[in-house]
């Protein structure tokens, strides 16, 4: 190698026999460091040139498998298990309706992934220049040519045997030396440009993005699916003659599971509550229930134990703990019945927790209450 | 391009162990036929109808292919083209087959009962579309234009092989663009009419599709099993190589994975909806034991022939092509028992009166490609595209 500018020894072909030919003369040569370029895919090139199979296969199918794996468990703890919703009647795991999510993503996982294995392994990213660029060469194979380019570091590389062989398979011979600017090149991850160009698509997404979810879908036509004749919360129905959206049960029905409830906030706490009985027993499941009810609704007033020590404190009029002597002897019924009507300042809660949840949180008072006042025969 | 020895073999009859199967296969289904109609003529019937809706899939998709690889230009089937066309052949041979279902629409169809069409305002809005003399009509018609089809595009490819006029080409990718739209239309009233009309209050916009994949399918099967295994005795011409076969079996992965994704679309569909009108049909497929017919199809149908055929060598092994091949034309029994049947018993039936009508239909089959294969060169030594064909490399 007396010439160390050299990078290879090319040639063009005419036709896509010839290419063949040419590909299959240089290997049978024993040459292994040459490549062949051509303005589209030549069928049985790689046969021609011996090549290996690809191993990208093998990326795809480990990445389908992934994004199929991955999704259906997704979707199944979502659906399931972190906040299993009861959809059209359906069990909460159901499987056909993930299917076709985790069929998307298996494809898009493993389109990305291929893609993403041959930019970083097979095309060396972030090297984005060679020796073949900008040369006559090239531009001659990606229009109407077909070229083969032995490497002038392939061990048997010898110049005049390579053209002399080049010539004999019937191309048009000529030497690729390495141009200045490919010898001073070094790949940089960090070039203004590049990043220029990273934020001219990162603005142009945002920006586009943007626009779309916040003005494209609010025009016509994507807006007619938001055009339904319904009536929408806070508006005025057209449909119904007064005007209200929210319809009063038929007369004389009543709701599925409905029980009338027969006092109202006049009648005293004490006193009706000891005509009623709690309907539940106190097991770990009712208790949980009674907590987890109990921390939703009472807890911001009342606080987390019912002292009445919440953040309301001072800014509210302040809500009464729930560990009084008064509300420690009420029956059970009066607890119920606060809840239900509401006192006071206090609203009713009857609308927002079901009847048997509210028998649920009055035992989970109960047990706040026990708790804060333990006696001697709890703790045997 | 590259040269291999491609010597033609143009004129080669079946083995005659192949020719003697179909033979034996026709003449044994034929009598457990007779046999079947003599004991139970309204399990027969249904059997029948499988038959033939199976010898229509075979037929109607091998001129599906031929009509295909016209108008798509493509040249690696060129070579075996042959094969398609003699099952498009067999198209006036299946309509004499639905011949004698003719007579007993009412033993098959609820719908042909004026008195249950009288009690039934459903049926009664359907009763312009379904009712005898215009299912007839329709059975001519599409029988008769698919049949029309097969014998012109292959009286142009026949003439080919004598004259080797470029322009016989021609006219057959004209009569192609003017088959495919009307075997879209025709192929959907062909399954409406005898497999979704056994229960006519059901309904499902995609089954069309659904029974177009399996005739697809179940063609390209033949087609497949026939090719590797004349190639691997010589047939066609000498040097058949692995991107031959790897085409098809390509091509099957990919009709096999289509039907996979009609087949959940219409379930997923109906199942989300879970509306009465529809879901009942699934319904009855889910139960007294239909259910293990429903998963046998999915796993027969899909996912064992998915992965006998995934991977790019497995694809080129004339052992596991021809397997695959054999695996998808059963299925396609499978499938057309599971479409027809639960009409005809709540419970899944299987005798001799189910053995009847697939051994006739395969028989008849293989008889049919032996008879053609007599007459007809086997490959179309006339056509322009032949020789890149041959030449074909991946
Ligand atoms: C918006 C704050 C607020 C919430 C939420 C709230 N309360 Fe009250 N609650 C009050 C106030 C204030 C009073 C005192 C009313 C009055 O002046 O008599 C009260 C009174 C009561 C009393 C009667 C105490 C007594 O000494 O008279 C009970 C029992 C009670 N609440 C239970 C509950 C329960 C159980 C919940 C949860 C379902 C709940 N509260 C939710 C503010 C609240």
């Amino acid at each position: 190698m007396a010439d160390t500018n050299l990078y290879a020894v090319t040639a063009l072909f005419r036709t896509p026999d010839q290419i063949i030919a040419a590909a299959k003369g240089v290997k049978e040569a024993g040459y292994t460091r040459y490549d062949v370029h051509t303005p589209y895919p030549v069928h049985g090139m790689d046969k021609a040139m011996g090549l290996p199979e690809t191993k990208l296969g093998f990326v795809t199918l480990a990445a389908g498998i992934m994004g199929a794996v991955g999704m259906i468990s997704f979707a199944s703890w979502v659906a399931a298990v972190d906040y299993p919703q009861v959809i059209g009647g359906k069990p909460y795991w159901s499987w056909p309706a993930f299917v076709p999510v985790t069929y998307e993503i298996a494809v898009l996982l493993a389109v990305l992934l291929t893609v993403g294995a041959m930019i970083a392994f097979f095309f060396k990213f972030p090297n984005i220049s060679h020796p073949l660029h900008d040369t006559p060469y090239m531009k001659a194979v990606s229009s109407d040519a077909y070229g083969v380019a032995v490497r002038a570091d392939d061990p048997k590389f010898d110049e005049k045997e390579v053209r002399d062989l080049l010539k004999r398979l019937g191309g048009e011979v000529s030497p690729v030396e390495f141009s200045e600017e490919f010898r001073t090149f070094r790949p940089r991850l960090f070039e203004p440009r590049f990043l220029l160009l990273l934020a001219g698509v990162a603005l142009v997404s945002a920006g586009g993005g943007y626009v779309t979810w916040n003005k494209l879908m609010f025009m016509p036509p994507f807006d007619w699916m938001m055009m339904q004749p319904k009536a929408k919360p806070q508006t005025v129905s057209t449909f119904y003659a007064d005007g209200f959206g929210m319809r009063l049960p038929v007369s004389g029905t009543v709701a599925r599971g409905f029980t009338l409830y027969p006092y109202t906030i006049t009648d005293r706490a004490d006193s009706v509550g000891a005509l009623m009985v709690n309907p539940l027993v106190p097991t770990a499941t009712v208790l949980s229930r009674g907590k987890q009810k109990y921390l939703t609704y009472c807890s911001p007033c009342h606080g987390n134990a019912g002292r009445g020590d919440s953040r309301m404190n001072g800014q509210f009029p302040n809500p009464p703990t729930l560990h009084s002597d008064k509300v420690r002897q009420w029956p059970d019924g009066a607890l119920f019945h606060v809840m239900t009507v509401g006192q006071n300042v206090m609203p009713s809660y009857q609308y927002q927790i079901s009847r048997e949840d509210r028998w649920a949180v009055v035992h989970y008072v109960r047990t706040l209450q026990r708790a804060l006042n333990a006696q001697e025969s709890d703790l045997q | 391009m590259n040269h291999h020895d491609t010597t033609l073999v143009p004129n080669n009859e079946l083995p005659a162990g192949a020719v003697r199967t179909g033979w034996i296969l026709t003449a044994l289904g034929a009598a457990l036929a007779v046999l079947s109609y003599l004991t139970d003529g309204h399990r027969a019937a249904f059997n029948h109808l499988i038959g033939f809706t199976f010898l229509a899939s075979v037929s109607v998709g091998g001129l599906f292919f031929v009509a295909l690889e016209y108008i798509a230009g493509a040249v690696w089937s060129t070579p075996f083209r042959r094969l398609s066309e003699f099952l498009a052949g067999l198209l006036p041979v299946t309509l004499l087959f639905g011949l004698p279902l003719i007579p007993q629409l009412h033993t098959l169809f609820h719908w042909s009962h004026a008195d249950a069409v009288a009690a039934d305002p459903i049926l009664q809005a359907k009763a312009p579309y379904l009712n005898e003399t215009f299912f007839i009509v329709r059975f001519a018609v599409v029988l008769g234009l698919w049949s029309l089809f097969a014998w012109l595009f292959r009286r142009n490819s026949m003439k080919q092989d004598a004259d080797r006029d470029q322009r016989h080409t021609t006219t057959n990718i004209k009569l192609a663009a003017a088959f495919i739209p009307l075997f879209a239309v025709t192929v959907s009233v062909f399954s409406m009419d005898w497999l979704m009309s056994l229960e006519p209050h059901w309904f499902s916009t995609i089954f069309g599709i659904y029974y177009f994949t399996g005739t697809a399918i179940t063609a390209l099967a033949v087609v497949t099993y026939a090719m590797v295994s004349l190639s691997e005795r010589g047939y066609f011409f000498a040097g058949v190589r692995e991107d031959h076969y790897y085409s098809f079996g390509a091509l099957l992965f990919g009709l096999l994975s289509f039907w996979a994704y009609i087949a959940f679309s219409q379930f997923m569909l109906i199942w989300y909806a879970n509306l009465p009108e529809e879901n009942f049909w699934f319904i009855a497929r889910w139960q007294n034991g239909w259910e293990w017919v429903s998963i046998a199809l999915v796993v027969l149908h899909f996912w064992l022939p998915y992965f006998m055929l995934v991977s790019r060598p497995s694809k080129m092994n004339t052992g596991n092509l021809k397997r695959s091949a054999a695996l998808l034309v059963a299925v396609h029994f499978l499938d057309l028992y599971w479409l027809a049947m639960p009409t005809y018993s709540k419970t899944p039936v299987f005798g001799y009166h189910e053995l009847a009508f697939p051994l006739l239909a395969v028989g008849i089959v293989i008889a049919g490609l032996a008879v053609q294969m007599k007459r007809y060169n086997s490959v179309p030594v006339g056509d322009p595209k032949l020789q890149r064909g041959i030449d074909f490399t991946l």
